[in-house]
């Protein structure tokens, strides 16, 4: 029997947030790429919270725009409220997050995806990798058609083997009830990949007009709306936004849930998958945190055309009836009608040590992988893996280097290095804390500190960037008149700095020392420096945090210089760690099982102590000497 | 990250009294002239060619510590391919130990074990055929340093220093989780409480290091003094302890006046006696002094040697230093023996109960190996210990906590500029990471399970 046979540079499977960026950078490349997704429908799907950003996931959504990704500029035409976190602690720590309307920003990124050179998109499910002598060469698609490819990534997100429960209901789908892929898991086992099994689960959505909004508190977006992509014009998102609303359970909510908890499919035992502890469900919360009689729930819409309301912080898989009488309990919700119910969602996904940092696999040649498949949680997790998924099979295609970002350089680089260098128990998700050198990983710069990335790899314009260029020559000039502009202690600087509860001068400083001043900051500054030329907003925001926290940010720049010794070590890919007989035994086992790339990531496995890192390299020394 | 210019007393630990301290590293020269001084003050060392050799002055904190030579080898014509900095001590063990203190202080750290060997390999500086020697140095050195670093840490520091861990990371993770979950965890007026909790953690490390110090007294000697009324024979007792060779090698080094103390090395304990200067000079003194002088040198010494004189009887002034020796740990020597005696061994015994009563001759050097093997049973037995405070006697972990101690202040002055939160919160993990190495542990995932173990997230 004849079945359909095509040919195509790029096979990308599932079109979520990881799909679509891979698919994207692909075919920007200039590869021919095709994107297959169970339903065309459901392209950039937001199955669980209506929002984009956060902690840390703002700056990743900023670090895939700089790279040239397409999240951050979909978001900014499709948000109907957006804030920037954290405004009142330090530059690192800012953090846009902005509630998407779920339904167009699906639409729009689908409307961007059919309209890209070299890519098409086909709803068909996945079922089969084609591996011959350890290299990727092709799909099978569940009706015998086989496309015939180069390199595949797959995005497969909580889709494999999907189960969606709630009390004693198990549905065999994935989010949102759509189709489940069931046939790839057996294909991956057979290749020799190892999988594991996660949960996650979502709240329900109720009918925003059975919400007695008035017994809430009204949650407001910013006056000033700063983008989310650096291509954006701050201008056009300064639009009506839309209201979110605060609430909060009590102590009649736990009790139903103390009551019922014994009807819960996690703790009966029926979900096996491991849940993800930054997202724990309003039971785990309960059983966890017994001491608090109250949670916050944040009450979101979906978007400006549907009356659907996502219930922030209560997401559950307790039984239906159990669901409606706790949400019941909630001051504004007493009369709640819920449109979808929560349920948990169990998926199978990938021990992600098995990937290189260019997500490529370790084992099979041109497969590549991102987002909830690689074991990452989040939207924006997902997007930030499949640009970099999509770049390296680019890359692979067109016999480029691979493309890499490290721990130095980008949340990316920390997201994807935790990935394949650290066990994961659960759904990794993004937080600033994990990465080390965040002081110098704001999301203010990341454009200066990946765009000429993005440039190089073909995916941002000529013209971005030369304005980055341009960009980065001010904020030195400036950063230097500043420094050396001289103020004396004459009458109208010491009035401003009375005014301002500063210090008046005792004899001459300049406009940086100023700046230094806790109380005191660039902007604030103006009516004192007479020779400040006109910048933007960005190049303001850049000499102001370059000359106050400098000393911070030097200690950091010493750590990074440290730390790219070690990094820049690659491990030969045939190293024999057996044979070096100095190693300790722990130490040969896990650099086997992991095959780092870089005598850095070497360092960050648990097992692998500093003696085990000094045997290491002079090891490689006597290997490059004696060839 | 630690730095990378590294140094070490590079010569065996005896007590020759000269040795060698190595600095090795980018920073090496920078490093040395930051505490070295030349007759002259006017030399910079970073200025000096290679392989030369310059007499003067080690500093810390403006007091000389040691008289010095130094020899300087730019990179890569040293032994690790590397700008290295030796230093040349006459001091004996406590000052090179000391300039040793003062080179980590500003801007080196302790070599790991076998580093120098290492890095002159990786810098080409051996051949191939020695790389498995170099290979088996590293982990065998490693594997006994770790034992015996482990061995070292006494329970109490070991609690101390996981006490300490468990209280900064919990308030690391209460920083992250509101960074993480703004609109669930807020830090209004959270800088205050830290402020005092911080204070409260330097003091303890602060008290950790200062124990640390007094840990010297551990790996050098017991801190001992001689006391006794004049012409009861101390001098002589001291010489043939001291013996004459080391009281020359003390004179070459100029500093003979100001000597306060010596170390003699009796069957592997060393003894640190304390005023020998005193003692010389208080030989002919009338009674009076020599009885004050050794009161107040008593007080807070580890062990007591009274000598007394068989050829006279206890007066007045034995009574006082009898009563005196009550609570501290003494033995008591009974010289002049050679002599018609008076005194007896009885007679101490009952005058001085619990304490051991040696009969000696300092003039014809008898009974000195009894006095060695007393003080050797008594130092195995327990009985000759050093005070109950938490020591450590690892430069390591001297050096690992003043780095803890840095960040801390560091934490400080964050505080005191009222800068955000997020900016303390990486020097109080640096501190985390600090302390943890003293007791052997790498950060994994502490952080991460301490945030969703104690702060409830949202979502």
């Amino acid at each position: 029997m004849s079945v359909l046979e095509e040919w195509v540079d790029a096979v990308v499977v599932g079109a979520g947030h990881a799909g679509c960026e891979a698919a994207l950078a692909c075919a920007r490349m200039g590869i021919s790429t095709i994107i297959f997704t169970v339903s065309v429908d459901s392209i950039a799907l937001m199955p669980c919270n209506p929002n984009i950003g956060g902690s840390s996931k703002g700056h990743l959504v900023r670090e895939v725009d700089a790279l040239g990704g397409e999240m951050g500029v979909n978001i900014d035409k499709t948000f109907i409220q957006s804030k920037m976190l954290n405004k009142s602690k330090g530059p690192a720590v800012h953090s846009l997050r902005a509630q998407a309307d779920k339904a167009e920003y699906s639409r729009s990124m689908r409307r961007v995806l059919e309209n890209t050179d070299h890519l098409q998109i086909r709803q068909a499910e996945v079922t089969e990798l084609i591996v011959e002598e350890g290299k990727i060469t092709g799909v099978k698609l569940h009706s015998g058609a086989i496309y015939h490819c180069k390199v595949c990534v797959l995005c497969t997100g909580t889709y494999l083997r999907a189960r969606c429960i709630y009390g004693d209901v198990s549905d065999a789908t994935g989010p949102n009830g759509l189709q489940a892929a069931n046939g790839l898991t057996e294909s991956l086992k057979y290749h020799g990949i190892r999988l594991q099994r996660f949960k996650t689960g979502t709240p329900a959505r109720i009918d925003k007009r059975s919400i007695d909004f008035s017994k809430m508190e009204e949650q407001f977006g910013d006056e000033r709306v700063i983008p989310f992509s650096f291509a954006t014009d701050p201008e056009t998102v300064q639009i009506d936004q839309a209201s979110c609303w605060l609430t909060y359970t009590n102590e009649e909510t736990h009790e139903i849930i103390r009551e019922n908890i014994h009807r819960s499919p996690l703790f009966s035992g029926m979900i096996e998958g491991t849940g993800p502890r930054y997202c724990p469900s309003i039971e785990d919360k309960v059983v966890k945190f017994s001491d608090k009689n109250r949670h916050q729930v944040f009450v979101e819409p979906e978007g400006l055309h549907t009356n659907e309301m996502y219930i922030g912080g209560m997401s559950s898989s307790l039984p239906e009836d159990v669901q409606y009488r706790m949400y019941r309990t909630v001051p504004g919700l007493e009369n709640a009608e819920i449109v979808r119910n929560a349920y948990a969602i169990e998926y199978d996904c990938i021990d992600s040590r098995q990937l290189k940092s260019s997500l490529e696999f370790k084992e099979i040649k041109g497969l590549f992988s991102g987002g909830q498949f690689n074991g990452s949680s989040g939207y924006e997790e997902a997007a930030a893996q499949g640009l970099v998924a999509g770049i390296n099979a680019a890359c692979s295609v067109l016999g480029k280097e691979p493309f890499i970002l490290d721990r130095s350089e980008s949340y990316i680089g920390v997201l994807i290095d935790d990935l394949v260098t650290k066990e994961n128990r659960e759904p990794y998700r993004m937080m600033t804390s994990r990465s080390e050198y965040r002081l110098l990983l704001r999301q203010d710069n990341a454009d200066l500190r990946l765009t000429k990335k993005g440039y190089e790899a073909g995916l941002i314009s000529e013209e971005r960037y030369q304005d980055l260029i341009k960009k980065e020559s001010q904020i030195e000039e400036e950063i230097k008149r500043v420094e050396n502009e001289n103020i004396g202690a004459n009458p109208e600087v010491q009035s401003f700095l009375e005014s301002h509860g500063s210090t008046p001068l005792k004899t001459g400083t300049t406009i940086g020392e100023l700046i230094r001043r806790p109380e005191l900051n660039y902007e604030m500054l103006e009516p004192i420096d007479k020779n400040r030329p006109v910048c933007s907003d960005g190049v303001k925001e850049q000499v102001n945090i370059n000359i106050k926290y400098e000393g911070y940010l030097r200690r950091q720049q010493k750590q990074v210089e440290q730390f790219k010794k070690l990094e820049k070590k690659k491990i030969p890919e045939n190293i024999n760690y057996d044979e070096i007989k100095s190693l300790r035994i722990e130490a040969v086992q896990k650099l086997k099982m992991y095959k780092p790339e870089s005598v850095g990531q070497a360092s960050r496995i648990s097992g692998v102590s500093p003696a085990d890192i000094s045997v290491l390299l002079v090891y490689m020394e006597q290997m490059k000497k004696s060839r | 990250m630690k730095s990378e210019t590294i140094a070490a007393i590079s010569t065996p630990m005896s007590d020759g009294g000269i040795g060698i301290i190595r600095i090795s590293g980018e920073d090496a020269f920078l490093v040395a002239d930051r505490i070295y001084q030349s007759k002259s003050r006017n030399k910079k060392l970073s200025d000096q060619p290679s392989h030369t050799i310059h007499y003067g002055y080690i500093y810390d904190d403006g007091i000389v510590i040691d008289e010095v030579l130094i020899m300087l080898m730019r990179a890569p014509r040293s032994f690790t391919a590397e700008d290295t900095v030796e230093i040349n001590c006459h001091g004996g063990i406590v000052a090179m130990r000391k300039v040793l203190e003062t080179v980590i202080k500003n801007g080196a750290r302790p070599a790991e074990p076998g580093e120098f060997t290492k890095r002159a390999f990786l810098n080409g500086r051996m051949d191939l055929s020695q790389a498995e020697a170099v290979l088996d140095v590293i982990q065998a050195k490693n594997e006994y340093a770790l034992k015996s670093s482990v061995s070292q840490l006494k329970g109490a520091v070991h609690r101390v220093v996981c006490e300490l861990r468990k209280e900064i990371l919990y308030h690391i993770a209460f920083i992250e989780s509101a960074l993480d979950d703004p609109e669930h965890i807020s830090l209004e007026g959270y800088p205050e409480s830290l402020k005092s909790e911080n204070e409260g953690w330097i003091y303890s490390i602060q008290r950790l290091i200062d124990s640390a110090e007094d840990g010297r007294v551990m790996s050098e000697g017991i801190k001992t003094v001689i006391v006794g009324k004049p012409n009861v024979g101390k001098s002589s007792l001291l010489n043939i302890l001291v013996g004459e060779e080391r009281a020359i090698v003390t004179d070459i080094a100029g500093t003979t006046r100001d000597v306060l103390q010596e170390s003699v090395n009796m069957k592997g304990i060393t003894l640190n006696i304390a005023d020998t200067a005193g003692i010389r000079d208080t030989e002919d003194a009338v009674e009076r002094i020599g009885v004050d002088k050794a009161k107040e040198s008593a007080k807070d010494a580890d062990l007591v040697i009274y000598v007394t004189d068989a050829s006279v009887s206890l007066d007045e002034n034995d009574e006082e230093i009898i009563n005196m020796l009550k609570g501290q740990k003494a033995v008591v020597l009974l010289n002049k023996t050679d002599l018609d005696t008076v005194l007896s061994e009885e007679i101490l015994k009952e005058k001085i109960p619990g304490k051991e009563i040696i009969p000696i001759s300092a003039k014809e050097n008898k009974g000195i190996d009894l006095l060695e093997e007393t003080l050797k049973n008594m130092f195995f037995e327990g009985k000759l210990s050093f005070n109950d405070e938490v020591y450590i006697t690892n430069m390591r972990h001297k050096a690992a906590l003043i780095d803890a101690c840095e960040s801390l202040r560091q934490v400080e002055s964050s505080l005191a500029i009222q800068m955000p939160e997020d900016f303390y919160s990486i020097d109080l993990m640096a501190a985390y990471e600090s302390l943890g190495s003293i007791i052997g542990e790498q950060v994994g995932e502490d952080l991460v399970d301490e945030i969703f173990g104690k702060f409830c997230m949202g979502k």
